[in-house]
């Protein structure tokens, strides 16, 4: 068998040499009749011939003859491509030539069925798919692999040897197994080309594969299962619902179909007599089984027809088996499918599981960015800055402010990093020195004063800015995303995000450990009054820190805005979550706070996984883990430690 | 002699830091004990041990006659069973009168829904006269406490102290900042007390420890260097050598 | 009891004189019940308005006389809201399905009813079965226990898993804004039966008093919100005025002090989140009817910072401020963005209040809380040349050294 079909497929790809000669004007010269008046049986030949003659218009030829292009001259029963131009035609004899005009009543316009229309576009696609353009042949191919026919197979056959393009080579061959594992007609041709995949993960092999898998659902009488290729067997009350079934026996006409409350009020308000249905009164009626009792009555007094009781309903659901049977009959192809499938999924979950960590690790980034700043102002200065996400939105801003100066991407966002620092630091000191200064000791106060700015920023914002979101537009080399296959993705923003926060993290490393000003601020940190009697100016190191965690919270807000919307509400959004990344993570450390993003970011993206459809109960579910979580680990991931944290 | 505070062999780390090493002590139903050395040696994370604020890793506290272990109760409880606390620094509710700190602090039921429905009666107030007059504030009942002299400030909490009737109280550097006038009167309520109680008293200053004419325990690194009395300790040459002999 | 309360409360028998005399101006101003020189829609904000009140009541019990800042407590006023809100809609659309029902020839079935109810309420969030949570919303004995029951569990539980585990200060309001958060977003969903963010609508009318109309109505609402307020007022003024009042004040000032004077500082701290919270949930009650919708927008969590804002205005730490500080700010703030104050051109810049009341206010609130931590309230001390103690210096608030002390406390 599959030689024979291996012979086949090498004449199709010689024929074209072998008949070379022939042109596609001779080919309907001589096949007039059978192309005037064609019927799907009988044109099948004059259709490969056209395909098989090599000419140049035979594909021009078929194309207009599928699509009414194709006229016959009354007169000499001559064919034309033909063209409506004023009241008559234009045509093209079959070598290409201009032939003239002729007006409508002189030609017959062919109007091929769509039995022939089929076989004509799927000869075409041979041509295109051998087509001397690569983009046209490429282009036949995604339409083949859009919507792949069984018709389709021997021609992609045919045009797989002459391929000279090794991309389009390698799609011609992934496309003919996709075909094969579909449309072939041996069995096991089709079993080699399922496991000649392996766990491939393209979405194409699985929307191959899944069509194979089809199933219907089939009702048998007694306990012979039906002579089909069966998926399983469903029992009644646990895999599919009583209700269900029994549509399944209605449908299958086994079983009457049951009365629909509705249908049964219906039928009993057209039987009202004197104030009674079915000898019980109206007022009884408002209670189902006293309806029951009506129509049984009269069932019985035949005025109404039949309908299945629910016991009724029970015993035929009782009677009958029920099957999920595949719509492929053959259990050997179903089999290697599901067995595909099966590895598939299971490669798909691991990389789901890559996937979703290169995500948390994204928004861990994302939330170390807008918490790190609120962190070091709570951590120095125990003060809780509410208007953080203020300057979040404040550094989006910025950025939107740069670009519509600087029309290069790539420069305005080197331009708007440092100068949204630049202006929510100001912002910050300013704060610091006109508000919080007066607030230290209170720290109830300064988050409910801090509070007070960010409604009033938030509202100048959107009184300046508008409510509508403003575009911050990442540079055209942060477009699209790092893919390894068809699961595992990452977009360049979240890279660059990423690497942002990492820079971050060294940069703050650095300023703690090997800086003057690092070394004042961790002292102030744990003491304070000590770090004020050695000479340092507390005072000033919290206007410094307030003005950095500030500073970091609008190089935040850039990085934000490149993914995100940028309205006044952006800081908002990610205000609560930077809160719990701060409480999470425990104060004073850049640890803490790292290791705090890692657990909120990380966690938020299992809950979603594990419920995709919502991330409002992700959410959800993550506030409440962390306040369970806040019973164990009161003081956070990384805590102070030491005497100093219990005096 | 029974003891009715006993702690035994306990330790605490801070970090790596040894503050409080194998650390015994006990003392009588009614007596005065005074606890000194050097800063760092302990005595406040002893303090805080005891009374629940801070959890050894190991070692046991028990109290009382039945020996409750204080290990297994929260702050609240152990001030509840009777162990009193005078901070360093004077810690009265200053936004409140004198009369309702004293009434915070005596002694009755601490249960929300009793003290929702509590309303002071004659003996209440008699009693907290009397235990202001003894503290000298007979006539500032009505003044809101953040208005007193520190001195003041520091009698109201001793005050406080006395109306939570504590079987055992452990005064934290009550001298601290006082007048020598208020130091003898001090001295003289702290012996007066000890009469039915047992105090535990932290100090620094010598002259004041040597008033109070008690037995001394000395602690130094977290555990106990020695113990008797004052002319007993100072002699021995360990405690020269940490606390006095470097002078 | 109570003699003994006014008598000790000066300023209690005051309020209770203010609020009926303004109640009794209202009601002869009615439309429904007087000279008709308040509009119905006034009659409701001002009913909405004293709702507001008893919520800052609540909320200047637990921050103002507590010291706990709960950013969670208009979670709280919004699920009594819902639960009301709840029975509202359901009773009254089971009267629009039985009236519909009626017109059929048969008399329904119960389970005809409950269908047309479910298909009638959850149509709009593509769903036809009426979920597990409204299993009692035909009752309304059972609503209305659930609305104490419901939001005090929620407190009673959240509470104690904060208490216990000694979160105090800034991470209390984190954690508790973080569970008004977490309940708006459930609430959100469409599958969190009620009705996500659509909410609840058409609870002005009044199940069983069709043909009341709402002038009416609004006038019935308003004195009950009035004798809530004036009986939470009562009692609230008994709890803070007694040695209850001095425990929670004392626990604000120095929670440590207190805990070795032998007082349990959380069950305290317990007892009056969840006590607040009802008191919250109740004025929900009271304030949802007169809204006519709520929804989980609701629950924002910037509502329940509001609710600070509006008590520190008014002056913390005494209730009379709350009051005065609800009313004002809610009334200023509804005057201003109602589009009702002129706007002011200063040439290159209009300021239109609709835009530009949220930063007044926000300012408003930074100074208030820089200049004048005693808001209000704080003129009634001037006028009555009353002084607080002079600390020297010393903050507010809990001493600096027990703060850090707290904080960091295991």
């Amino acid at each position: 068998m599959r030689l024979i079909l291996m012979a086949v497929a090498l004449c199709a790809a010689l024929m074209p040499l072998s008949l070379r000669a022939e042109t596609a004007a001779a080919i309907a010269a001589a096949n007039a009749a059978k192309i005037e008046k064609p019927s799907r049986q009988t044109i099948g030949p004059v259709i490969e011939a056209l395909v098989a003659s090599g000419d140049p218009m035979a594909a021009a030829v078929l194309q207009a003859w599928a699509s009414k292009g194709l006229g016959l001259r009354k007169s000499d029963k001559a064919f034309f491509l033909i063209m409506p131009e004023g009241d008559g035609y234009k045509l093209t004899d079959l070598t290409g030539a201009d032939a003239g005009t002729a007006p409508k009543s002189e030609i017959s316009e062919l109007k091929p069925n769509a039995g022939v229309r089929g076989l004509i576009a799927t000869a075409l696609v041979q041509f295109t798919l051998s087509d001397p353009n690569p983009a046209k042949r490429a282009e036949a191919l995604t339409s083949i692999a859009r919507d792949p026919k069984t018709e389709h197979l021997a021609p992609l056959r045919a045009a797989l040897a002459g391929e000279t393009d090794p991309a389009l080579n390698a799609q011609k061959a992934r496309l003919e197994r996709l075909l094969t594992l579909r449309f072939d007609p041996d069995s096991a041709q089709r079993v080699t080309a399922i496991d000649g995949f392996g766990a491939d993960l393209g979405i194409d092999l699985r929307g191959a594969l899944n069509p194979l898998l089809a199933t219907t659902r089939l009702v048998a009488t007694g306990d012979a299962p039906p002579a089909a290729n069966i998926a399983n067997e469903l029992s009644p009350g646990r895999d599919l619902t009583e209700a269900d079934a029994y549509d399944l026996l209605v449908a299958a006409n086994l079983a009457p179909a049951r009365l629909t409350a509705a249908e049964q009020k219906a039928a009993l308000a057209a039987n009202i007599a004197g104030g009674m249905v079915g000898g019980i009164p109206l007022a009884d009626l408002s209670d189902q089984t006293a309806r029951d009792r009506a129509y049984t009555a009269l069932e019985q007094a035949g005025t109404v027809p039949t309908a299945a009781t629910s016991d009724e309903v029970t015993a035929a659901v009782a009677a009958h088996r029920y099957y999920d049977v595949y719509a492929e009959p053959d259990p050997a192809v179903t089999g290697a499918a599901k067995a595909a499938l099966d590895r598939i999924t299971l490669k798909q979950g691991a990389m789901e599981v890559v996937d979703l960590g290169l995500d948390a690790l994204s928004l861990s980034a994302i939330y170390f960015l807008a918490a790190i700043g609120l962190a070091i102002t709570f951590g120095v200065m125990r003060v809780i800055n509410m208007a953080h996400g203020e300057f979040l939105t404040l550094g989006a801003y910025t950025g939107y402010v740069v670009q519509q100066w600087v029309p290069n991407y790539t420069a305005s966002i080197l331009i708007a990093l440092p100068l949204a620092f630049a202006v929510t630091f100001a912002a910050g000191v300013g704060i610091e020195r006109l508000v919080i200064r007066h607030l230290y000791k209170r720290p109830l106060e300064s988050l409910l004063a801090t509070f007070g700015i960010s409604i009033a920023l938030q509202q100048l914002l959107k009184n300046i800015f508008g409510t509508q979101a403003r575009p911050l537009t990442a540079p055209a080399w942060l477009d699209g995303a790092l893919t390894f296959n068809d699961v595992v993705s990452i977009s360049y923003i979240r890279i660059a995000i990423f690497v942002l926060a990492l820079i971050f993290l060294c940069f703050f490393l650095w300023l703690m450990k090997r800086t003057r000003l690092g070394l004042e601020v961790r002292a102030v940190t744990q003491n304070p009054t000590m770090a004020a009697s050695m000479g340092i100016n507390p005072d000033r190191i919290n206007m410094l820190t307030f003005g950095l965690g500030s500073g970091i919270a609008g190089i935040a807000g850039v990085a934000i805005g490149l993914y995100a919307k940028v309205t006044s509400e952006l800081g908002s959004d990610y205000i609560v979550q930077s809160f719990m990344t701060v409480v999470v993570g425990g104060v004073g450390n850049i640890w803490g706070t790292l290791a705090g993003a890692s657990m909120i970011g990380g966690l938020q993206k299992v809950i979603e996984w594990m419920n995709p459809s919502n991330t409002l109960a992700a959410q959800t579910y993550m506030i409440l883990f962390i306040i369970l979580f806040i019973q164990f680990r009161p003081r956070g991931i990384i805590p102070i430690k030491g005497r100093a944290a219990g005096d | 002699m029974s003891s009715i505070l006993e702690v035994s062999g306990i330790s605490v780390s801070f970090d790596g830091f040894r503050a409080i090493n194998n650390l015994s002590f006990s003392i009588g139903p009614a007596e005065l004990r005074a606890i000194i050395g050097p800063n760092g040696a302990g005595k406040s994370t002893f303090m805080d041990i005891v009374t629940g604020k801070t959890r050894p890793d190991e070692g046991t506290v028990t109290f009382g006659e039945r020996s409750l272990n204080c290990l297994r109760m929260s702050e609240a409880q152990i001030a509840r069973a009777g162990i009193g606390r005078k901070f360093q620094r004077p810690t009265v509710f200053e936004d409140q009168t004198v009369t309702e700190n004293l009434t915070l602090a005596l002694k009755a039921s601490r249960n929300p829904l009793r003290v929702l429905g509590w309303r002071r009666k004659l003996i209440d107030a008699e009693r907290i006269a009397a235990l202001a007059a003894q503290v000298g504030l007979a006539d500032q009942l009505a003044r809101k406490s953040g208005e007193l002299s520190h001195g003041q400030k520091q009698w109201l909490e001793i005050g406080m102290l006395l109306a939570q009737e504590p079987r055992v109280l452990l005064v934290d550097e009550p001298a601290a900042g006082m007048t020598l006038a208020e130091r003898e009167q001090t001295t003289a309520m702290l012996v007066d007390m000890a009469k039915t109680r047992a105090v535990v008293v932290v100090e620094h200053d010598m002259e004041f420890i040597r008033r109070l004419n008690c037995k001394v325990t000395v602690l130094h690194e977290g555990s106990v260097l020695a113990e008797g009395s004052l002319d007993h300790v100072t002699m021995n040459p360990a405690v020269i050598d940490v606390y006095l002999g470097r002078g | 009891m109570k003699q003994g309360i006014l008598a000790r409360n000066p300023s209690v028998l005051i309020f209770l004189a203010l609020l009926a005399l303004f109640t009794l101006i209202v009601t002869f101003g009615s439309e429904a019940y007087g000279a008709g020189f308040v509009s119905t829609s006034f009659v409701k904000t001002l009913g909405k308005t004293l709702c507001l009140c008893l919520a800052a009541l609540a909320m200047d019990l637990i921050w103002g006389y507590a010291g706990i800042l709960s950013l969670g407590h208009m979670a709280f006023f919004a699920l009594g809201g819902y639960l009301i809100g709840m029975w509202l809609m359901y009773a009254r659309t089971e009267e629009i399905v039985v009236a519909a029902l009626a017109q059929d020839a048969l008399p329904a079935t119960a389970e005809e009813i409950r269908q047309g109810i479910a298909t009638q309420i959850f149509g709009v969030v593509g769903s036809s079965d009426l979920p597990l949570v409204w299993s009692f919303a035909y009752s309304l004995p059972i609503q209305l226990a659930l609305v104490i029951l419901v939001p005090g569990l929620l407190a009673l539980i959240f509470g104690w898993l904060a208490f216990r585990a000694r979160v105090t200060g800034v991470y209390l309001s984190i954690l508790t804004q973080a569970m008004t958060l977490a309940l708006a977003l459930y609430l959100f969903q469409n599958d969190s039966g009620l009705r996500g963010n659509n909410g609840l609508s058409g609870l002005q009318n009044l199940p069983g008093l069709g043909d009341v109309g709402q002038d009416q109505l609004s006038v019935w609402f308003f004195w009950t919100s009035a004798l809530a307020l004036a009986g939470a007022y009562i009692v609230l003024s008994g709890v803070v005025g007694g040695k209850f009042g001095s425990v929670i004040r004392a626990i604000r000032d120095d929670e440590a002090r207190v805990r070795f004077l032998g007082y349990s500082v959380e069950s305290y701290k317990l007892f009056i989140f969840t006590l607040t919270a009802v008191i919250c949930a109740i004025a929900g009650v009271l304030y949802y009817p007169q809204a006519g919708i709520i929804n989980p927008a609701e629950l924002a969590p910037i509502a329940s910072i509001y609710l600070a804002v509006w008590v520190a205005i008014g002056g913390r730490g005494r209730l009379y401020g709350a009051v005065i500080g609800a009313a004002f700010v809610s009334l200023m703030s509804s005057l201003f963005t109602g589009g009702r104050v002129p706007a002011i051109d200063l040439g290159i810049l209009r300021i239109d209040w609709v835009d530009w009341w949220q930063v007044l206010l926000g300012v408003v609130f930074v100074l208030v809380t820089l200049f004048a931590p005693k808001g209000i309230g704080g003129l009634f001390d001037l006028a009555l040349h009353r002084r607080s103690p002079d600390r020297k210096g010393a903050p507010l608030g809990p001493e600096d050294g027990s703060l850090q002390e707290k904080e960091a406390l295991e």
